[in-house]
This record gives C-alpha cells, sequence and structure tokens, in this order.
C-alpha cells in the first residue's frame, strides 16, 4: 500500500430513536448499540425491523429523531453530513454504481470530492483494484453495466474503500448475488478485514451471513429494538429468547461446528518422534502409549510419516524413511465443519492437526470431533436450564 | 481471484456512434430535395404573382426566418422547461407536478392556430408574439421528458451519490441530469419538430418564415407556391429531427445501452 490504511473507529450509539412522520410506531427505538473499533457488526433481522434505519443513521442518511450517534467520541450531529460522508464508506445491494461512469471514474468520486490530485486518484483506483482481486488494465475503463454481479460488488466495496474511511456500512451488499459469488466475497471481505480492521457495520436477513461474519451480531426484532446483542458462539449456545431460537431456525449445533475453530477444541495427542529418532526408542514409546503408530515428523516439525508397530519392530538406527506417507493434514484454523470433511476423506482414522509454519500441534479423530459436539450440546444444555431456573425463580 | 476470459472478452470499447460518414446521409438527400424543389422553380415559367413568392432572396429570407422563429421558441423552451422540470421533481415540490404540468397540457390542449391568434388579440402581431405562442405550445414535450428522465433515475444510485458524500446539486450534476439526459434530448428533440411544423401559422400574424409561401399559395390559387412551402418546411423538419439524433447521440453518456 502507498500509505498505511486508517484502523477502525468505535461507534456508540446512545437511546437513539426514529419516528417517521405518520408512522404509528417508531422505526428504532431508543437503541442503545456499542461498537468496537475494527469489529463487524451485523445488525440481523426480518424486514421492517429499523435494521437498515439504524444503519443509516450512523452516517445521517437519516438523522435521528433523538439521541446521539458517537463516532470515534465525536458525536455525529456536529459535523456537516456530506463531509462526515466522505469518512464513511458505503456499500449498497448491487453495489449501486454509477452506470454512466466507467469502473476508475466510480471509484474515484470521493478522492474527487476530497480534491485529491489526478495522479494520486489514479494510483489510488489501481491499488484498490488490485486489492479487491481485479485486474487494474482490463476493469479501469470498463463500464459496469460489462462487469458481472460479483465484479460490480467488488468495484462497489473498491468505492467504499476509497478515501480509506476508518468505517465501511455495508447494507445488504451480496443480497442479489448467486450463492457462490456471495459465499466467495464473503471470504474475501473477512480476507480484506484482517488486513484493513476497519469497523464494519452490515446489515443482512440472513442469519447464516450474520453468523459467518460478524465479530458481533445484533439480532433486530420488530418494532426497532435488538433482542440481543453477542457474539455468534454465544447466540448460538445461548439465544436469548424464543424469538431469537426461531429466527436462528434449526441446525444450531451444526452451525456451531462451522463457527469452532478446530484450534479451539481439545485435541488428540499422538506419539510423535523426529527423523533421526532412534527406531528401539520410537517402539518403546509406542510401546507405551498402547495405541500402536506414531507420527514421524522432520526437522521443521512437520508431520512426514505415520509408523507402525510393524514398521518399526526389529529395526535399529534412525528411524528415516520407514512408514507410510502422512495423507493429509488440517489446519487450526479450519472450521471443525470442514475438519469433519477431511476426517471423512483421510485415509486414515487419526489427521494429524497443524499449525503455523505446518508444524504439528496434535490430533483429530471422528471421536474427537464428536466429543466437541458432546460438549457443545451439554454446554447448551446447561445454559437453557439455568436460564429456566432462572425464569421460574424470578 | 483469477479473471475469466469471458470478463476480458466483455469489456471491448464502446462502438463509436456517429463517426462513419453514412450518418450524414439523409441530411444530404433531404437537403438535394430542397434544393431540387427550388432549381424547378427558377426554371418553369412563373406569372407575376409567383415570381413576387417564389424569387430566391425571398424564399432565403422566409427561410431564414423560419429558422429564427424555431430557434428562439425553442431556447426559450430550453431555458423554462429544464429549470423548472428540475425543481419539480426535487422532493419538497412534488405536490406542486401535477398543476404545472395540466398548465403545460392547456398550452398544448389549445389548437395551435388558436393560441397564435390568441396571443395576437392579447399583444400585437409580430415574430415575437409568434415565438410566444411556439413555446407555450411547445413547452410541454421538453418539460414533461425533463420530469420524466429524472424521476426514473434509479433511486439507488442517488442514495449512493449522497451516501458516499455527494451534495444534493453534486448528485443532480453528477448522477441525476446525466443519467436523463437521452430522455430529456428525445424531448427536445419533440419540441424542435413540433416547432418547425407550426411556426408555419405564424405567417397568420405576420411573423413571417416559410408559413407566408403557403398562405400566399392559398389566397392566390398558385399550387406551384403552397407545394415548395410544404415542401421545404417538411425538409427542414427532417433536418432538424436529424440533428436532434445526433445530438441524443453524441451527448447520450456512455455506458448506458
Amino acid at each position: 500500500m502507498a500509505e498505511p490504511s486508517t484502523h477502525g473507529v468505535p461507534i456508540e450509539l446512545r437511546k437513539v430513536t426514529k419516528a417517521f412522520p405518520g408512522g404509528r410506531a417508531p422505526a428504532v427505538r431508543e437503541l442503545d448499540l456499542t461498537i468496537a473499533a475494527g469489529e463487524i457488526v451485523v445488525l440481523v433481522g426480518p424486514s421492517g425491523c429499523g435494521k437498515t434505519t439504524t444503519m443509516r443513521m450512523i452516517n445521517r442518511l437519516i438523522e435521528p429523531t433523538s439521541g446521539d450517534i458517537l463516532i470515534d467520541g465525536r458525536s455525529s450531529r456536529d459535523i456537516d453530513p456530506d463531509l462526515l460522508r466522505r469518512h464513511i464508506g458505503y456499500v449498497i445491494q448491487q453495489a449501486g454504481l454509477f452506470p454512466h461512469m466507467t469502473v476508475a471514474s466510480n471509484i474515484a468520486q470521493v478522492p474527487k470530492l476530497l480534491g485529491w490530485d489526478r495522479r494520486r486518484i489514479a494510483e489510488r483506483v489501481d491499488e484498490l483494484l488490485t486489492l479487491v482481486g481485479l485486474e487494474p488494465a482490463t476493469f479501469r475503463d470498463a463500464f459496469p453495466r460489462r462487469l458481472s454481479g460479483g465484479q460490480q460488488q467488488r468495484v462497489g466495496v473498491a468505492r467504499a474503500l476509497a478515501a480509506d474511511p476508518p468505517v465501511l456500512l455495508m447494507d445488504e451488499p451480496f443480497g442479489a448475488l448467486d450463492p457462490i459469488s456471495r459465499q466467495r466475497l464473503q471470504d474475501e471481505l473477512l480476507r480484506l478485514q484482517d488486513d484493513l480492521s476497519k469497523t464494519i457495520v452490515f446489515v443482512t436477513h440472513d442469519i447464516d451471513e450474520a453468523l459467518k461474519l460478524g465479530d458481533h451480531i445484533a439480532i433486530m426484532q420488530r418494532p426497532g429494538h435488538i433482542v440481543q446483542y453477542a457474539r455468534p458462539a454465544e447466540i448460538l449456545t445461548n439465544p436469548a429468547d424464543e424469538y431469537v431460537e426461531q429466527f436462528l431456525g434449526a441446525g444450531s449445533s451444526m452451525r456451531l461446528l462451522s463457527l469452532t475453530k478446530v484450534g479451539d477444541i481439545e485435541l488428540d495427542q499422538v506419539p510423535y518422534a523426529a527423523e533421526d529418532a532412534d527406531a528401539r526408542d520410537v517402539l518403546a514409546t509406542v510401546e507405551r502409549d498402547g495405541r500402536g503408530y506414531a507420527l514421524i515428523l522432520d526437522g521443521m516439525r512437520r508431520p512426514q510419516r505415520w509408523v507402525t508397530t510393524a514398521h518399526l519392530k526389529g529395526r535399529e538406527g534412525p528411524v528415516g524413511m520407514v512408514g507410510d506417507e502422512v495423507s493429509g493434514v488440517i489446519g487450526r484454523r479450519k472450521t471443525l465443519q470442514d475438519a469433519l470433511e477431511e476426517l471423512l476423506n483421510a485415509d486414515t482414522d487419526v489427521v494429524p492437526v497443524t499449525g503455523r509454519h505446518q508444524a504439528y500441534e496434535g490430533a483429530l479423530s471422528l471421536a474427537t470431533v464428536q466429543n466437541a459436539i458432546q460438549s457443545i450440546k451439554a454446554r447448551e444444555r446447561e445454559r437453557r436450564m439455568v436460564r429456566l431456573g432462572r425464569e421460574e425463580g424470578g | 481471484m483469477s479473471l475469466s476470459t469471458a470478463a476480458e472478452r466483455e469489456t471491448i470499447p464502446e462502438p463509436r456512434i456517429g463517426r462513419s460518414w453514412h450518418v450524414v446521409l439523409p441530411p444530404l438527400c433531404y437537403l438535394a430535395v430542397a434544393v431540387a424543389m427550388i432549381a424547378y422553380t427558377q426554371q418553369v415559367p412563373l406569372d407575376g404573382i409567383e415570381r413576387g413568392s417564389l424569387n430566391l432572396p425571398f424564399v432565403l429570407r422566409r427561410t431564414w426566418e423560419h429558422v429564427l422563429l424555431v430557434f428562439f421558441s425553442t431556447v426559450l423552451v430550453l431555458a423554462v422547461a429544464l429549470p423548472l422540470g428540475i425543481v419539480l421533481t426535487r422532493p419538497g415540490l412534488r405536490r406542486v407536478t401535477p398543476y404545472a404540468l395540466a398548465l403545460a397540457n392547456l398550452g398544448q390542449a389549445i389548437p395551435a392556430v388558436g393560441m397564435v391568434v390568441l396571443l395576437a388579440v392579447l399583444f400585437r402581431i409580430g415574430f415575437w408574439t409568434a415565438v410566444a405562442a411556439l413555446f407555450a405550445y411547445s413547452l410541454l414535450p421538453t418539460l414533461r421528458n425533463t420530469m420524466v428522465g429524472l424521476e426514473q433515475v434509479d433511486p439507488r444510485l442517488v442514495d449512493a451519490g449522497r451516501g458516499i458524500g455527494m451534495s444534493a446539486a453534486g448528485v443532480l450534476a453528477k448522477v441525476e441530469l446525466p443519467m436523463a439526459v437521452p430522455v430529456i434530448l428525445s424531448g427536445v428533440r419533440t419540441t424542435l419538430v413540433l416547432n418547425v411544423g407550426t411556426a408555419g401559422i405564424a405567417a397568420f400574424i405576420g411573423a413571417g418564415g416559410l408559413g407566408d409561401l403557403i398562405t400566399a399559395g392559398v389566397s392566390t390559387q398558385r399550387n406551384l407556391v403552397l407545394v415548395t412551402g410544404c415542401v421545404l418546411i417538411a425538409v427542414l423538419a427532417l433536418i432538424v429531427d436529424w440533428l436532434g439524433g445526433l445530438a441524443q447521440r453524441l451527448l447520450s453518456p456512455k455506458g448506458l445501452s
């Protein structure tokens, strides 16, 4: 990057109310929401729950009736709305690109408003196109109509990032895309966010999208209030009430599998040895362990081969090249769901788990995953009991 | 992400419209018809009355007057209809819209001859009264198309424009007006062609124009004079329509169709 990117800033909504003239109930009612710097917060709920209204009040496309919105500690009321919006990225459904402007010109709009010189803008445009995975030479001078929906949405994200704002507002940006493009763009948003650490407010009605993207999720209910504001795992294991449970629908445990990282559960430990270890010592270790096999690591602690008692019996000196090559490993950042897939396809019942630099960290078997599922379920049950007890007591 | 070859194929340059020579073929044909008509009137034997209406300086002066009538009335229409159309489509003023449109409709609903004569009675005979009548008569197409053109701009684009920090005026200038240009220009084209035709009536109140040939031809029963006037007005209308079409193609923003 030509210049270091601006990281996110905190946003705080204090008792924010919006009543539209003529509407009976306020669209948003005394809403409190604190968004930490650099987090993705997803506002999710059915249509008419006030999620979009809430988001649009942050950049003052809708003026709050009462309450206060603090962006990096400053009340948004004190900032001219047009200036405020130039420092808040804005992405909407189907990108909202200007069809009569080229891709480059679309992206250049905010920098132009901010008075950047032409060379700086041209450099920034190319940099952003590369960042969102579009070849600048191919796409710079194209008109939006000639791009696919996914490509248009990438340009939309690039336009929002153009002036490197600390905050991004995204209003169902991937709603109109086919499932494959949507998933790919979600993944890329997460990848971008790893580097950029913007504060992102993301509106969707798709709970799966919310669970996947959100650091925190605010589940909203008509008329205009938040039912639960928590991390995805907590919402899945401990839904605040029946409404949230209904909204989550069936399959919470499966979803939890896709939220839980391999590194977050307790891994199996199998006996292991270095390539230059003496075969007799390894055999002794394997026999002591009782499982009948061990993992051989190379000098960088990367899993190389499985050796069994049969391989080792009668051998002397370094284990060297004996044994069966490890057919696959699972990265500790993979979700349990992906790990399950790997396990079902693996040649062996046990698959090594690797961390940084592909170094061995532990192992996973179907039984380990099953235990993890059971402990999640037990935790869920326990929490429900606690809640029921609390309700009866109250 | 790997770029598909399809995407690269799709980004071929926009076709360059309005550059090839055959675009100028129609107006050349129109002009040829006019020249042939005038040449014919100069060749055939004419009586005194015909000679008075068909001599070259007279015809050219009347044609020039006709062009001026169309020019001034159209400029007036643009000066009024564009700002009015913009103002009437701003959120605060939507309530006034039906009344403004009704008024513009009234101008066109009154028969053109009646309008011209009415204004001549109210004011005075002459060129500018004719321009005013033409203005009232041809305001509607441009006004309505300006409003329709602005209203059919996708509200999400306006939202996107405001959302990224453009001012209301900025969105109007950079998004709404460019997007509305094709529709507005087709309204202007209608206004122009209407004016060329209706300007023929200006002769009734002594404002000149090619209508003089028609009225003279009718009142003196000289068919050649009448036909010459009609043909020249028709040719003028066709040429103006072609110019309008050209403007529409050249001024419409790229990337829309």
